[in-house]
């Protein structure tokens, strides 16, 4: 048996996987996760809100070390989650991962990369998306 | 007939490795005579956020990075794999949801020991070659798995590498494969079985050796070539020696071999090891240079493929993604008790 997590987690894939976020066609701010209409201009921004994928680089805002993890991270600890501001303006919350806990500095330059987020034990489905690693000097 | 060939590749190996002196030392071997004697340094392992499905996506990703192709253009991905996450919902569909392939693609999860990979890349080459599809991708990726204690807790690693096949702007053009396959029981994994096992040296002689051997004679006899005339040979890599024994049974020189060859640095990444070895290959081909390529699968069976390295090459922005070199040099070591947290040795309720 799994739990009720699984049509959750199947309506997030663009996000999760892909970074799907949108742009509002009123005032083009951008948003992640995607809105129904913007909070700006409300009314005006319903119908012309559009699909975007953002870059997935951005930099460290702010961070916090996790000592003590939820269940399902207790292998994790000790480990980063990070405050990221995307590029295009955007900001999420998300594990940063292959940095040593000393060598994370806010402001740092960062990326997003795939992998496991977690999974219902050993029988249910695993859930898979972004976490974010220190970006690699390539194009 | 069509040109058939690669039209990108891209790879991707885990950070974190660990030294084979390091594992030998928990189990009471003596490190350096297992180090020496299987010839491989240190083993990359997968974190606990990484598995196939991760290792294919970033592959696939990498290999987009590497090309213009709009993903909803691939026709088809085949993912060939010994460790895929799931038993039963394919790896593939995973990888092309994350590279925006879905939904009008066909997709199955391939396994044959070490060569699913290189098995995924003769369907692809097929389904190019009679037009059912625009360009597939081809992924040979593991994160493998070795019962502790065991010889193969020295060698099984985790990484894999995809291969975007297509039949117009290829950078090299794959000539000729064949595959030698029977029914030699080696290496196995039992269903529902977390650990193979395997014939000990059994895997060798009958094996590795005869498949691969048999093998690369029947495409250099299909395309009329000689050892000399390839610039560079890539062998299954179980472990750093074997690869180097059989091309000197072949007539090859370890020169040719050593680009491709990366077990010694990263272990045996099973379906990932000759893709990763070809990628290193790539990583560094100028026009007109020529590859053979020999894969084993436990089982047991060897694809072998004749590559020709086109002009195209010089023109593909290989640094778009990480090279095989960055990711050797881009590590960071564990010792065998976070070893056995990470590959779920430990058992907790």
């Amino acid at each position: 048996m799994v739990n009720g997590a699984v049509p959750r987690f199947w309506r997030e894939i663009p996000q999760r996987y892909n970074l799907i976020g949108n742009q509002c066609g009123v005032c083009k701010k951008i948003f992640f996760p995607p809105r129904e209409s913007c909070p700006e201009c409300r009314r005006k921004s319903i119908g012309k809100m559009k699909d975007i994928k953002l870059s997935g680089k951005g930099k460290l805002v702010t961070y916090s070390i996790i000592h003590a993890a939820p269940k399902n991270f207790e292998g994790q600890i000790p480990y980063p989650i990070g405050i990221i501001e995307l590029d295009e303006g955007p900001r999420l919350t998300a594990q940063i991962v292959d940095c040593k806990i000393d060598d994370i500095k806010i402001g740092m330059k960062l990326e997003s990369t795939f992998r496991k987020i977690q999974q219902d034990g050993y029988i249910g489905a695993i859930y898979y998306g972004y976490k974010f690693k220190p970006l690699e000097d390539k194009k | 007939m069509k040109n058939v060939g690669i039209v990108s590749y891209g790879a991707y190996i885990p950070k974190i490795r660990i030294k084979t002196e390091d594992i030998a030392k928990a189990w009471g071997k003596d490190p350096e005579t297992i180090s020496k004697g299987l010839g491989i340094i240190e083993k990359s392992v997968p974190t606990l956020d990484q598995d196939v499905a991760t290792i294919s996506v970033e592959a696939a990703r990498a290999a987009l990075k590497r090309c213009r192709i709009n993903p909803q253009d691939i026709g088809a991905i085949y993912v060939g794999s010994e460790s895929h996450p799931y038993a039963v919902k394919p790896t593939g569909t995973i990888v092309a949801e994350a590279i925006g392939a879905t939904p009008i693609i066909k997709v199955a999860d391939y396994e044959f020991a070490c060569k699913a990979g290189t098995a995924a890349i003769q369907t692809c080459m097929a389904l190019v070659k009679s037009k059912m599809i625009k360009y597939g991708i081809a992924i040979g990726s593991d994160t493998s798995q070795a019962a502790p204690g065991d010889a193969l807790e020295y060698a099984a690693s985790a990484g894999g590498a995809a291969f975007i096949i297509g039949g117009d702007n290829i950078i090299a053009k794959i000539n000729e494969t064949c595959s030698f396959t029977t029914d030699t029981p080696d290496f196995w994994r039992r269903e529902g079985r977390k650990y193979p096992a395997h014939g000990g040296r059994f895997t060798g002689g009958p094996a590795y050796f005869r498949h691969i051997i048999s093998n690369a004679k029947n495409l250099m006899e299909k395309t009329g070539t000689k050892p000399e005339d390839y610039n560079y040979a890539i062998f299954h890599q179980p472990n750093g020696k074997f690869p180097l024994r059989v091309a000197k049974m072949l007539g090859f020189i370890p020169e040719q071999v050593k680009q491709g060859l990366l077990c010694p640095y990263v272990g045996n990444t099973y379906s990932g090891a000759t893709m990763i070895g070809l990628s290193s290959v790539l990583d560094v081909a100028k026009p007109g240079e020529r590859i053979l390529l020999a894969s084993y699968g436990s089982g047991a069976g060897s694809d072998a493929f004749d590559i020709t390295v086109t002009d195209l090459i010089s023109e593909l922005p290989r640094n778009n993604a990480p090279l095989i070199s960055d990711f050797l040099n881009n590590k960071e070591y564990i010792d065998y008790a976070v070893y056995a947290k990470y590959r779920d040795l430990l058992y907790y309720d």
